[in-house]
């Protein structure tokens, strides 16, 4: 008793912890100072402003979330694609070319952020491929793909060996037996290789700092990055990270319940 | 219309060098029933693979109703098959996985709905079409797996160990309900197994493999009492397999004894091997008619008979099955009647392995230099080394020997053991050993310099 | 159906293109001077530069410190997660990565704010906390997979065999348990040694990371020689993801 007690007591200063800056934001998303930390008294102003844009720099960050969302989104779709062939064919493949490719394809993941995105930045000097939106998605896609696959060639492990040729064996062609077979049946895996790759995209700062060249592209991080150096964030960051918050939360403990209702039911 | 619905000739296929099919010559009868059986890596599961069109011969042409096979692809061939592992697809409901050929073929809906409903009525699983296939039992999911086939009206039906998966009592049910339906759809039934049993039960006609050969093909009645070879004899059923000599047309000894046999044409005093079926043979206490006697070793009560291992006069072990007891200990006399002996002829009577004359005094074969006598040879010539059974040493560490291999078949000849080793080299050495070795052991294998006596090889090569 | 590893091969030449080459290309540019003739001169100004080689022995102590500390901390609030007696709900492990999903950079920001408000001194101090707040995730979440894993009939048959709880957690929990705490190592320590943006914050650029270091030299131009520093952080990555592979054979990532 005393241990589920010690237990528990742990479990909620860690949590406490780990949240603590965000409800700090979260709270001080309620009052209009400038600057995080400095209560003026509470306000819903700064929503106010987010939603309506009137605020300083409100291209500028209405743009970098547009610009975070596209390139978050075509790049998890195009990692999901080639991932997904990928994993077909790394799944086929045996000996030393299978090795080869698991290697490569481990590389963008155990690489720090920064690695992969200096090393991506000189290659596109070294082409001399002008930087800016496709340079940040193909990196982006680089260090996606590896999640993907990652995430896809389990379910090719589990799936019966048997099944494409059971639809061929029916009549189906190639084509169709990879659409109304395999590509249901990898679904799970391609499904959360892309939600993966979302969050990632979202979250990167360091790869795209590095590879959008000089046109002033903007993702959030980058965004926050350059307003933290100038000293101040702009204010409209809060209400925006805290709703943010608030959506993810939701949609996470949403999907943990039906799990957990789905695996009740079936058990 | 022909009386053959599939022709199979000179099929061979090999993968990455190693033949797994060589030259293969069948025909399968409209509406029969027909078994490859085998063990496993004997070649029947690629063979029929080949047959859905899932692989391709290296060589040789498969025909259905007189129309090539090799080139159209799976999807286009008129054939269903039903997997091992059932092979449901795990997205789709019971109906939709049934449906799917159909769906494919373009059918009105209606019709589609008629045929399914039909058919899970003949596999009775009628109330179970909205079912997930992954809530069903390893027996349910089969029978939607035979259903998916059937309801396309496949001109063969292809199974590839279809009931491998289930316990023996579903088993035992799932044949009676295979056969039945075999019987209401008159469809032709292709059919995988390395059970015997199920084999021997189901088949109108069995083709038995071993090696990527065909070894024979026949009823289940044939093959089982008139097995061609000892694989055969050994693989269906129970059998005492012994050596012997043919001794003239009708008379063939064994076990020190003369028996009479009903066989002839193998000439005079040429070696064979025999095939006696335990319960052909028959257990007294009194010695008036009998022809050897001997001790029971062992009685073991079977459900319906007792089988016993009885250890005869001359030292052979003998296995007997009878519907009365023996103890053990009990001094026994046993009869065997001429029609129950199936005389084979011998595959092979010693080793014969091609070899290089090396350096004076040895002889290059399995992959090694081999001391011996080159006398009349020389250097470089391609020679033949025959080496008897008995003369090949086996050692547990397989350092030991000059090369080694695994045993890859035993075969008990009553009072030896006959072993198939396959040498690292890839090439195949008889052995006969009192030692008991089991399946797969790695062995060194010796040869003594005055055991290995050298042919001149003929120049065709 | 062979044909279908061809299926691959987009993929290895996307892998060879954007993964392979750019590695070489970092190779080639530290040998490289501006004018792209080959030279030692990168490698050598690094271990001549007494500042360099500072930044870079303190940041292998931050990452090697920030690691230790992630594992001391992380290590028991995932044994308490992956035990059922204690954890019931999958939604406390849920609330652990929940917080990765927020921007690590606003969350940094704020955590400095926090402890400006303290009136806590950004510092050494401040750095280590925080970074240990932004990877703790890494640390639990790989550690909690491999004990949620694990077989309890381990640990039950030790007990059986006369174990104290402790002995079993010594002798069975703890060494069963290596493989999580190695992935764990891989995904803490390779981005504490080359972080650059957080550590900024976090001590108000006081203290320079080997991160930073580079990404001045880039962003200034001084591609040759941010590229010998990267260099230099391949080889530590190397290293470690190679004692890392050995200790962690056979373990599996654990993908959220």
């Amino acid at each position: 008793m005393v241990k589920k007690i010690f237990a528990r007591l742990y479990i909620a200063v860690i949590l406490v912890v780990l949240y603590a800056p965000i409800l700090f934001i979260a709270i001080f998303s309620f009052t209009e100072a400038k600057s995080l930390g400095n209560w003026t008294g509470f306000s819903t102003s700064l929503y106010a402003s987010l939603f309506s844009g009137q605020m300083q720099n409100s291209s500028g960050l209405i743009s970098a979330v547009n610009n975070t969302l596209i390139i978050a989104l075509i790049a998890s779709v195009i990692a999901t694609l080639l991932g997904t062939v990928a994993a077909i064919g790394i799944f086929n493949l045996h000996g030393r070319k299978k090795q080869a490719i698991q290697f490569l394809n481990n590389i963008p993941m155990i690489n720090p952020d920064i690695i992969t995105g200096v090393s991506l930045f000189l290659l596109f000097v070294f082409l001399h491929f002008s930087q800016g939106y496709v340079t940040v998605i193909l990196a982006h896609v680089t260090f996606c793909t590896p999640y993907v696959v990652l995430n896809v060639l389990p379910k090719l492990h589990q799936m019966n060996p048997n099944i494409y040729e059971a639809a061929l064996d029916l009549g189906a062609t190639p084509l169709q037996a990879l659409r109304k077979v395999l590509i249901p049946v990898l679904r799970p895996g391609m499904f959360s290789g892309f939600i993966l790759s979302f969050t990632m995209s979202l979250d990167d700062f360091a790869v795209t700092f590095f590879t959008r060249g000089t046109i002033g592209l903007e993702t959030l991080s980058t965004f926050i990055y350059a307003d933290a150096r100038k000293g101040g964030l702009t204010p409209e960051l809060r209400p925006l990270m805290t709703l943010i918050f608030l959506i993810i939360l939701v949609l996470l403990l949403v999907i943990n319940i039906r799990q957990a209702k789905m695996h009740k039911a079936n058990v | 219309m022909t009386e053959h619905i599939i022709d199979i000739k000179h099929l061979s296929k090999s993968f990455s060098g190693k033949e797994v099919l060589s030259d293969i010559n069948l025909y399968v009868r409209r509406g029969e029933f027909i078994t490859l059986l085998g063990p496993s890596g004997c070649g029947k599961t690629t063979m029929l693979r080949m047959i859905a069109g899932f692989l391709d011969p290296d060589e040789g042409e498969i025909l259905l109703d007189g129309n090539p096979l090799v080139g159209v692809p799976p999807h286009k061939r008129p054939l269903n098959t039903v997997f091992q592992r059932y092979a449901l697809f795990p997205h789709l409901d019971v109906y939709d996985n049934i449906a799917f050929g159909l769906k494919l073929q373009k059918i009105p809906s209606d019709e589609i709905d008629k045929r399914v409903r039909k058919v899970l009525k003949l596999v009775s699983m009628s109330d179970y079409e909205d079912r997930d296939v992954d809530t069903l039992s390893g027996g349910q999911q089969q029978r939607i797996a035979i259903a998916r086939a059937i309801v396309n009206k496949p001109k063969v039906l292809l199974l590839d160990e279809p009931l491998a998966a289930l316990d023996l009592k579903m088993r035992k049910d799932m044949q009676i309900e295979l056969k039945e339906m075999h019987k209401q759809l008159g469809i032709t039934f292709i059919y995988v197994t390395h059970d015997q049993e199920e084999a021997l039960t189901l088949s109108d006609t069995i083709v038995v493999m071993n090696e990527g050969r065909i070894q024979q093909i026949g009823t289940p009645k044939d093959i089982y009492n008139e097995p061609v070879n000892s694989f055969v004899a050994d693989f269906i059923g129970e059998s005492n397999i012994l050596n012997a000599t043919m001794i003239c047309d009708h008379k063939v000894s064994f076990i020190g004894h003369e028996f009479e046999c009903v066989d002839e044409g193998f000439g005079e005093n040429v070696p064979v091997d025999v095939v006696i079926r335990p319960e052909d043979i028959y257990i007294r206490r009194s010695q008036s008619g009998t022809q050897f006697s001997g001790t029971v070793v062992s009685c073991t009560f079977k459900g319906v008979h007792y089988e016993m291992f009885v250890d005869t006069d001359e030292g052979f072990e003998m296995m007997i099955q009878d519907y009365n007891a023996f103890e053990p200990g009990e001094k026994v006399h046993m009869l065997i009647k001429p029609e129950d002996i199936q005389v084979m002829k011998k595959e092979r009577v010693d080793n014969v392995i091609p070899a290089t004359v090396g350096k004076e005094g040895t002889v290059q074969m399995l992959g090694e230099n081999f001391e011996c006598s080159t006398e009349g040879f020389s250097e470089g010539d391609k020679v033949l080394a025959h080496v008897p059974f008995d003369k090949v040493d086996l050692e547990d560490d397989d350092e030991a020997g000059k090369t080694s291999g695994n045993v890859s078949f035993i075969l008990y000849k009553g009072d030896h053991y006959h072993l198939t080793i396959l040498t690292e080299s890839g090439e195949k050495v008889w052995v006969d050993t009192d030692d008991i070795w089991d399946k797969n052991d790695l062995v060194g294998i010796n040869i003594l310099p005055e055991d290995i006596r050298l042919e001149k090889a003929e120049e065709n090569e | 159906m062979n044909k279908r590893s061809s299926w691959a091969l987009p993929y290895a030449i996307f892998l060879v293109l954007f993964v392979a080459m750019p590695l070489l290309l970092i190779v080639m540019y530290s040998f490289q001077d501006a004018s792209g003739h080959f030279t030692l001169s990168n490698i050598t100004k690094f271990f001549s530069d007494r500042d360099s080689l500072s930044t870079f022995a303190l940041s292998l102590e931050v990452a090697i410190e920030n690691t230790a500390l992630c594992i001391l901390i992380g290590y028991p609030a995932a044994y308490i997660l992956a035990d059922k007696s204690l954890n019931r709900s999958t939604v406390t492990v849920v609330l652990f990565i929940l917080p990765m999903w927020v921007n690590a950079l606003m969350r940094t920001l704020a955590t400095a704010e926090l402890f400006t408000m303290a009136g806590i001194q950004l510092g050494k101090g401040t750095l280590l906390f925080g970074m240990c707040y932004d990877y703790l995730p890494f640390m639990i979440y790989p550690i909690y997979t491999t004990l949620a894993k694990m077989d309890r009939s381990y640990a039950e048959a030790a007990a059986d065999l006369g174990a104290s709880p402790f002995t079993v957690f010594r002798k069975v929990t703890l060494p069963l348990s290596l493989p999580g705490v190695a992935s764990g190592v891989l995904m803490v320590f390779m981005p504490t040694v080359s972080t650059f943006a957080i550590s900024e914050f976090l001590t108000n650029n006081k203290i320079k990371l080997f991160g930073t270091i580079i990404q001045e030299n880039i962003n200034n131009s001084m591609w040759n020689y941010g590229a010998a520093l990267s260099f230099i952080m391949l080889i530590i990555i190397g290293l470690t993801s190679f004692i890392g592979r050995k200790d962690n054979a056979g373990a599996e990532g654990g993908a959220i």
